[in-house]
C-alpha cells in the first residue's frame, strides 16, 4: 500500500520565494512558484493511523495537507517533482519513518519505506525547453530524480501519481572467482576498469597497477587457486594510494625510506627527542646551579607535548594535566566534484569520525574548512565525456553545494566552525579541493585506563554501529586514487546523515567510552569494513610472536536494502559507521546502551589470533588471505623524480599611478575578500567555546586564526590557524611549502600563541603524481617541511595526502583537455594557550595607537596576488622572486612577539599574508572602523617601488598596534629585531599611506575600503 | 538553602546540553543532563526537578520541521507527566531548538492555559539560511526568567526562527503580555553595524512565554553569552578596562537569566 501525503503552506512561503528568485535570476520568466512537500509512505496503515501521521507532519498554524493530491494551485504551467534516486540517503524520510514507528509501535519491514520529494508548481511564460533547463538547474541527476508534467497532463492524471523509489537489486548476490591466469593486457584491464561481470560490463576501477596484480597473481598461484571477487576488491582497497599512501611511502631517488619517513616523520622524531632532552638537560642544570636559566628563549623550548603522532585517526597533543587535544584535517575532493553537497557533508562528518575514532573516542569541539575553487564567475562548460556528454557542474554550483554541505554537516552535529578560508584559481575547475578539519578533546585517563590507547583482543566481538550499508560510496578509495574521467563511478557519491552520527558520537564519547565497554574503535571511511576490520586486526594486543586476525560473518551486516553482493557489503563506504572491538562479557551492556540511545549495533564477527583475514557469507568461506600479505604484500616501487627551475619572464610593469584604486581592487579579490556570508552561516558559538571568532572587530573582518576554550571552567585555550600558497608552486614548491608553514605559525603567534608550543598538520594535494617533474616538486616541498619544522621546532602530528587531483575531459568544442590543480599544501597549526584573556584580536583599538611592522619587506612579488591581479588571459604575470623564508630570523622574532603579547604591550595584531602589507593594514583599520596614517619611508627591508612595498608577500611579518604609553617598553623589548614604526591609528575615517619616498600614495575613505572588502560575495 | 534541580533533555541531535548545564550550575542550580529515552523509561524522574530545560540543537536534523519530531516523541510518551509538571510551581525553558520543540508541543503560548496545541510557528528565516550572529534583546515581560533584565545581548544560531502567528493570536499575545523578548538595535548591533532583526521575524519577536510566565521560549542562546570572553567585543573592552586600570569581569550578560531561575526557588 502506497500513501502519498502532500503538504502545502497556507501563508507566504519563504522557500518558494527564494526558489522563484533563483529561477528568475537565470533569465526565465517565472511569475509564481508553489512548493509542496511530499511524503510517500509504503506500508499498510489504517485510515486512523494515516490521519495521525498527517497531523504529525503538518503544522496547522501554517500548513494544510492532503492524501488525495488535491493541493495544486488553480492554474500553473508545470508541475515538477524532485526526489532522490533509489538508495540515496533520505534523512527526512528516515526521521519520518522513526516517527511513524514510534506512533504505531511497529517497525518497517523489508519492502516498506518512506520517501520524500518536493513538488513545485511553476507559473509564467515557460515553454517545454525552459522547463527542462529549469529542472536541470534544480537537481543533480547523480543523486536526484526529476519528473514533470504540464498543466493539462497533470489534470488528466489527477496529480503526479504515487511512486515509491524502492531499491530493486537483481544483480549477482553470488561470489565470483576471478581468473588471474591471464595475460598482462587483461590484468591491466582488470586493474583499470574492474572485474568483469557475467554480462561483460565492468565493476569499476580497482586502481591496481600491473606490478600489484602480478604480486596478487603470484600469491594465489602459490595458494593453488584463483581469488574471489571479494578478495581482489579487498586487496585493491587496502593497497590503494588512498589507504597506503604509496607515493609518500615508496623509495624516491636517493631517499630509500620514502618522503614521509625521511622528511615528515623524521622531523617530528627529531623535534620530540630534542624537546624531551631539553627537559632533562634543564633538570640537570637546575640541580647543579640551583637557579633557573635566565634566557627566556630557552625556557619555552622545553618538553615534548606530542602524545600521539601519525598512528591514530588524529594526532594529539597535551592540553593540560588531564586532557589531550586532537586534530585532523582531511580532504574530500573527488566526491565534491561530482556531488558538491554530498561530497562536502560526508567530508566534514567523516573527519568528525577521525576524532570520535581517536583513542577510545575524543569529543569533536571545533571544525575547520578550506575550499579551493575555480572562480564562480567562470561559466564555460566542461565535459567528462566526448561530444558534450557528461557535463561537469559549474564552479558556482560546486561552490554553493560545498558551502551548503559543510554548513549542514557542522551545524547539525553541534560542532562550532571557528576558522576557514576560500582560495580561488582556475586550475581547481576540474577538481575542487575541500579541506575539512576537526579538533577533539579527550581525557587522558578514566579509571586507570589510558583513553588515548586502544587495542582489540582475540575473542572480542567485531561490532559495527551507526548507519546501515548500501551501495553508496563503492570504490571511493580506489576512485580518489586516480584522475577523474568519464569512467568515474557514480556510486562513489554519498550523502551524509549527521544526526545518525551525532547519536553515535554522543553514545560513545559521552557514555560508553567512560564505562570501558570496548577495547578498540575505528572509523569506517575509505574501503569501509574491509579496511577498518583489517586495520584493527593488525593493531591487536597479543602475546609475543602471535599475529592478529579476524573472522567475519558478512551476512550479519545490516543492510539498507536487500540484494547487495558480499564484495559490495565488504567495501561499501556507506557513512556514519564505526567498527568496535567489544569484549564478550561487555556486549550485553554495550548493546543495551546503544539501543537506548537509538544507535544500531550489530556483532558481525570476532577478532582472532589466526593471522588470517577470514570472511564468510552464509557459512561458506569467501575470503581467506594472510594478514601479512594483505598489509605488506604490495611490492615497493622505486620512484624517480626530476627537477628543473622554471624561469618566467619578469613582468615589465609601468609605475602605477593610482595605488588607492589598486588597493580597493585587491580588497575585492576572491582569495582576499570577506567571506562573511560563510562565517555567518557556520555556527561558531555552539558548545559555548568561542573566544576569538571568525569575524573580528566592529568591521567584522575575517581572521586568519581563531581561539576556542575547550573547557568553560578553565582559562586555557586552543589557537588554530592554517595557510597555503598554491601559486608559489609555479616558481618553487620549496618556498611554497616554507611560506605555508611560516604563515600558519605566524598567524598563531600574532594572536598570542607560544611559538615553542605549536604543532603542525600537513595536507598535500598534488596532481599527476606519477610524473617525475611532479614528484620532483613534491620532494622539494617535503624537504621544506623538514627544514622549517626542525628550525621552528614545530612537530607534525598528523597529515594526509591526495595525489591525483587531475581532471581529464573535454572542452566545449570536444577537444580533450587535462586540468591539474597547482601543487597545493595546506598547513594547519594548533597550539594551547595558558590564559585566553591574553590573546589578541586583529582590530585596531583606539585612535592614537601606534602601528609597527615587525619583519622585513623585500621586492618578493613572484606568484603574488598583486601579479595575479595585473595578469590578463593573454599575459600572465608569475615572476620569479618568490618570497624566501628566513626561518632562523623569524623564529627569534616570534618569541619576542609572544613575550610582548604576554606582557600586555600589544593591542592588536595581524600577520601579513596574501595581498601584503596594504591588505593587512586595511584589515586592522576595518576591524576597528578607524583610520590609518602610515608612512613607509622607514619600512624595514628593501623595496624598489611603492606598489611592491604595499603588495609584496615577504614572509615573517606581523603588524601590531601599541598604546602610546607602551611605546618605550615595546621598542626596548623588540630591540635586535627588524621592526619599524609606520604610523598611527586615526580618528579620521581614511586609509592614508605615504610611500617609500615619503609622498602620498594611498588616500581613500574607510567606507570605500569596507565596500570593496565586502562587495564580492555580498549576494552569495 | 536548597539548590533547585534542573533536568536538561538530551538525545536525537540536541547539542547544547553541556553549556546549558554549565550555565545553570554557574548560576547556582544543580543541573542534570538526561537522555529523553531515560526519562521515558523512568517517568517519575520528572518529579525530582523544579526546572526543565530543552536546550538548543538539531533534534532529528530539523527533519519534518525544526523541533517537530522531538515534540511528537515527547507527546507520544511523556505528555501526561509534562502536563502535570507545568501545573506545578515549576519553571520551563526552551532555547532555540528547545523553543521550537516546546512551541510544537504546545507548551507555548498555551492561550487560556490550554497546553498541548500548536498555536505558533517558527518558520525558515527570510534568507532561508542558517544565521549565526549576535543580537540585542529587550525584555517586555514580567516572567520570572527575565526579572530585573531590561536589555541584554546574546548570539543566535538557527535556520528556522521566524516567529509566525495569525493576527488574532498576535493580538491576544500582546494583550496578555506574552511577547517576552524583542530584537532591538542596541550595543552589539551598533558595535557590529548589523540590523536589529536578524531573521525577518514578525514584529521583532525573539521569545514568548505562556500565560503564567513560567514557561519561556527564546531563540537567542543566553548560555553562549555567559562568560566575558563570549562577547564579540571583549578584546576592545579588555583594552578599555586595562587602560583604565580596571580588572576584567568574569561573566557575561546571559548569566542573569539562569540566576533568575535559581532565585525563583530560593
Amino acid at each position: 500500500m502506497i500513501s502519498r501525503l502532500e503538504i502545502i503552506s497556507k501563508i507566504a512561503d519563504t522557500r518558494a520565494a527564494v526558489l522563484k528568485r533563483k529561477i528568475a535570476s537565470q533569465g526565465f520568466s517565472v511569475s509564481d512558484v508553489v512548493v509542496v512537500d511530499v511524503y510517500t509512505i509504503e506500508k499498510q496503515l489504517t485510515s486512523k493511523e494515516l490521519k495521525q501521521i498527517s497531523e504529525m507532519l503538518t503544522n496547522p498554524v501554517v500548513a494544510e495537507s492532503s492524501f488525495a493530491q488535491m493541493l495544486a494551485p488553480q492554474k500553473f504551467q508545470w508541475a515538477v517533482e524532485i526526489g532522490f534516486q533509489p538508495g540515496v540517503t533520505d534523512n527526512v524520510a528516515t526521521t519520518t519513518r522513526e516517527m511513524i514507528e514510534d506512533l504505531v509501535h511497529a517497525k518497517f519491514r523489508n519492502g516498506e519505506g518512506v520517501y520524500t520529494s518536493q513538488l513545485l508548481f511553476l507559473s509564467g511564460k515557460i515553454n517545454a525547453g525552459d522547463s527542462e533547463k529549469i529542472i536541470k538547474s534544480l537537481h543533480n541527476p547523480l543523486i536526484q530524480k526529476a519528473r514533470s508534467k504540464n498543466f493539462a497532463q497533470f489534470k488528466i492524471d489527477r496529480g503526479m501519481g504515487k511512486l515509491a523509489p524502492r531499491v530493486k537489486l537483481t544483480g549477482f548476490v553470488k561470489v565470483d572467482k576471478v581468473n588471474l591466469n591471464v595475460g598482462d593486457e587483461e590484468l591491466v584491464k582488470i586493474g583499470k576498469q574492474g572485474i568483469a561481470n557475467r554480462d561483460g560490463s565492468r565493476r569499476g576501477p580497482l586502481a591496481l597497477g600491473l606490478d600489484y596484480l602480478k604480486a596478487i597473481q603470484t600469491y594465489f598461484k602459490k595458494a593453488g587457486r584463483n581469488p574471489t571477487d571479494i578478495e581482489l576488491e579487498s586487496l585493491a582497497q587496502t593497497w590503494s594510494e588512498h589507504c597506503k599512501h604509496t607515493i609518500f611511502a615508496d623509495p624516491l631517488d636517493e631517499i630509500k625510506d620514502g618522503l614521509f619517513r625521511h622528511y615528515i616523520k623524521r622531523a617530528t622524531e627529531e623535534i620530540r627527542e630534542r624537546k624531551s632532552k631539553a627537559v632533562i638537560a634543564r633538570r640537570e642544570a637546575t640541580k647543579q646551579s640551583g637557579n633557573r636559566s635566565s634566557r627566556f628563549a630557552h625556557d619555552y623550548e622545553l618538553g615534548d607535548y606530542c602524545v600521539s603522532v601519525f598512528t591514530d585517526n588524529s594526532g594529539a597533543i597535551e592540553f593540560d594535566q588531564d586532557y589531550l587535544i586532537t586534530h585532523k584535517v582531511e580532504t574530500h575532493n573527488s566526491p565534491s566534484a561530482l556531488d558538491p553537497f554530498g561530497g562536502a557533508i560526508t567530508g566534514i562528518v567523516g573527519v568528525n569520525r577521525d576524532t570520535i575514532g581517536f583513542g577510545l573516542g575524543a569529543k569533536p569541539i571545533a571544525n575547520t574548512y578550506g575550499f579551493c575553487f575555480a572562480p564562480p564567475t567562470d561559466n564555460t562548460p566542461l565535459y567528462k565525456g566526448p561530444n558534450k556528454t557528461q557535463p561537469m557542474l559549474s564552479p558556482r554550483r560546486i561552490m554553493d553545494g560545498v558551502i551548503a554541505g559543510v554548513n549542514s554537516g557542522g551545524n547539525c552535529s553541534g560542532i562550532p566552525t571557528p576558522l576557514g578560508f576560500m582560495f580561488f584559481d582556475k586550475r581547481y575547475k576540474g577538481k575542487p579541493l575541500v579541506f575539512v578539519g576537526t579538533i577533539g578533546l579527550i581525557p587522558k585517563k578514566k579509571n586507570s585506563q589510558k583513553l588515548f590507547l586502544k587495542k582489540a583482543r582475540p575473542g572480542d566481538y567485531i561490532v559495527m554501529i551507526g548507519g546501515r550499508v548500501g551501495l553508496d560510496g563503492i570504490h571511493g578509495a580506489t576512485f580518489s586514487s586516480e584522475a577523474m574521467d568519464s569512467g568515474s563511478p557514480a556510486g562513489a557519491v554519498q550523502i551524509g546523515d549527521p544526526i545518525t552520527q551525532k547519536k553515535l558520537s554522543d553514545a560513545l564519547v559521552k557514555e560508553a567510552r567512560d564505562l570501558g565497554l570496548y577495547n578498540s574503535i575505528t572509523d569506517n571511511g575509505a574501503g569501509g569494513l574491509s579496511c577498518s576490520i583489517a586495520e584493527m586486526a593488525k593493531e591487536m594486543r597479543l602475546p609475543a610472536g602471535r599475529q592478529g586476525g579476524c573472522e567475519v560473518q558478512l551476512e550479519k551486516v545490516p543492510l539498507k536494502y536487500p540484494g547487495l553482493a558480499p564484495w559490495q557489503i565488504w567495501i561499501s563506504e556507506s557513512q556514519e559507521r564505526m567498527t568496535l572491538a567489544v569484549p564478550k562479557l561487555k556486549w550485553k551492556k554495550f548493546q543495551q546502551l546503544m539501543y537506548s540511545r537509538g544507535v544500531e549495533a550489530t556483532i558481525i564477527g570476532t577478532f582472532s589470533s589466526s593471522r588470517k583475514c577470514l570472511v564468510k557469507y552464509k557459512g561458506s568461506k569467501i575470503m581467506d588471505i594472510d594478514m601479512d600479505f594483505l598489509h605488506n604484500g604490495l611490492p615497493g616501487r622505486h620512484l624517480t623524480s626530476s627537477f628543473s627551475v622554471k624561469k618566467y619572464q619578469e613582468p615589465k610593469l609601468p609605475s602605477t599611478k593610482n595605488l588607492s584604486e589598486i588597493l580597493t581592487k585587491m580588497l575585492s579579490r576572491l582569495s582576499i575578500t570577506s567571506n562573511e556570508f560563510i562565517s555567518m552561516q557556520y555556527d561558531h558559538e555552539v558548545q559555548g567555546n568561542s573566544v576569538l571568532k571568525p569575524l573580528q572587530g566592529k568591521g567584522r573582518v575575517n581572521a586568519d586564526a581563531a581561539v576556542i576554550r575547550p573547557l568553560e571552567d578553565s582559562h586555557q585555550g586552543v589557537i588554530l590557524s592554517h595557510a597555503l600558497y598554491p601559486t608559489y608552486s609555479d616558481i618553487d614548491t620549496y618556498q611554497m611549502a616554507a611560506a605555508s608553514i611560516d604563515t600558519a605559525v605566524r598567524n598563531l603567534v600574532a594572536m598570542g600563541a607560544d611559538p615553542t608550543q605549536i604543532a603542525l598538520l600537513d595536507n598535500f594535494c598534488w596532481c599527476s603524481s606519477t610524473e617525475p617533474q611532479r614528484l620532483g616538486q613534491l620532494k622539494r616541498a617535503a624537504r621544506a617541511c623538514y627544514d622549517l619544522a626542525t628550525i621552528y621546532n614545530t612537530p607534525f602530528i598528523s597529515g594526509k595526502d591526495s595525489m591525483f587531483n587531475d581532471f581529464k575531459g573535454y572542452d566545449e568544442s570536444g577537444n580533450p583537455l587535462k586540468i591539474s590543480v597547482p601543487p597545493t599544501l595546506l598547513i594547519s597549526a594548533i597550539s594551547v594557550v595558558k590564559d585566553i584573556s591574553n590573546v589578541v584580536s586583529l582590530d585596531a583599538k583606539f585612535p592614537g595607537d601606534l602601528i609597527y611592522i615587525v619583519g622585513e619587506t623585500f621586492d618578493e612579488m613572484g606568484g603574488s596576488e598583486y601579479f595575479n591581479l595585473l595578469s590578463r588571459d593573454d599575459l600572465v604575470h608569475i615572476g620569479n622572486s618568490v618570497p624566501q623564508v628566513n626561518a632562523h630570523k623569524n623564529k627569534k622574532m616570534y618569541l619576542y612577539i609572544f613575550k610582548a603579547i604576554q606582557s600586555g604591550l600589544i593591542a592588536s595584531a595581524q600577520s601579513v599574508g596574501r595581498g601584503g602589507l596594504a591588505v593587512a593594514l586595511t584589515k586592522i583599520a576595518l576591524g576597528g572602523m578607524l583610520g590609518l596614517e602610515i608612512n613607509l619611508k622607514k619600512l624595514p627591508g628593501k623595496t624598489s617601488r611603492d606598489d611592491f612595498a604595499l603588495f609584496s608577500e615577504s614572509q615573517g611579518r606581523i603588524i601590531v598596534t601599541v598604546a602610546p604609553g607602551n611605546k618605550r617598553k615595546f621598542e626596548k623589548l623588540l630591540k635586535g629585531n627588524a621592526f619599524g614604526l609606520l604610523g598611527t591609528i586615526s580618528n579620521k575615517p581614511k586609509i592614508q599611506i605615504r610611500g617609500i619616498k615619503g609622498n602620498k600614495i594611498v588616500d581613500f575613505d574607510l567606507k570605500e575600503a569596507e565596500l570593496a572588502y565586502k562587495k564580492t560575495f555580498r549576494d552569495y | 538553602m536548597i539548590k533547585p534541580r534542573v533536568l536538561i533533555f538530551s538525545g536525537y541531535g540536541l547539542n547544547c546540553e553541556e553549556e546549558t548545564k554549565f550555565a545553570f550550575d554557574a548560576a547556582g542550580a544543580i543541573a542534570d543532563v538526561v537522555h529523553i529515552n531515560d526519562v521515558i523509561a523512568n517517568k517519575k524522574l520528572l518529579t525530582r526537578y523544579q526546572i526543565l530545560a530543552f536546550p538548543g540543537g538539531f533534534a532529528y536534523g530539523d527533519d519534518t520541521g525544526s523541533g517537530n519530531a522531538y515534540a511528537w516523541k515527547l507527546k507520544n510518551h511523556l505528555w501526561k507527566e509534562l502536563a502535570q509538571f507545568v501545573k506545578g510551581d515549576h519553571l520551563v525553558i526552551g532555547i532555540c531548538n528547545g523553543f521550537q520543540i516546546i512551541a510544537n508541543l504546545g507548551l507555548l503560548p498555551a492561550l487560556k492555559y490550554k497546553y498541548g496545541h500548536r498555536q505558533v510557528a517558527l518558520l525558515h528565516n527570510s534568507t532561508t539560511r542558517y544565521t549565526v550572529r549576535w543580537v540585542d534583546l529587550k525584555n517586555e515581560s514580567s516572567s520570572p526568567w527575565l526579572r530585573g533584565i531590561d536589555t541584554f545581548m546574546a548570539p543566535i544560531a538557527h535556520g528556522e526562527g521566524k516567529f509566525y502567528v495569525d493576527e488574532a493570536t498576535l493580538h491576544e499575545l500582546k494583550q496578555k503580555n506574552l511577547i517576552a523578548l524583542k530584537y532591538i538595535k542596541g550595543e552589539i548591533c551598533e558595535y557590529q553595524n548589523l540590523p536589529a532583526n536578524p531573521t525577518g521575524t514578525l514584529e521583532n519577536i525573539a521569545g514568548i512565554t505562556d500565560e503564567s510566565g513560567k514557561i519561556l521560549g527564546l531563540m537567542p542562546h543566553a548560555e553562549r553569552a555567559l562568560l566575558f570572553t563570549h562577547l564579540p567585543n571583549w578584546p576592545l573592552l579588555k583594552e578599555t578596562y586595562k587602560r583604565a586600570g580596571k580588572p576584567l569581569p568574569k561573566f557575561g550578560p546571559g548569566l542573569a537569566l539562569f540566576k533568575n531561575a535559581v532565585r525563583y526557588f530560593i
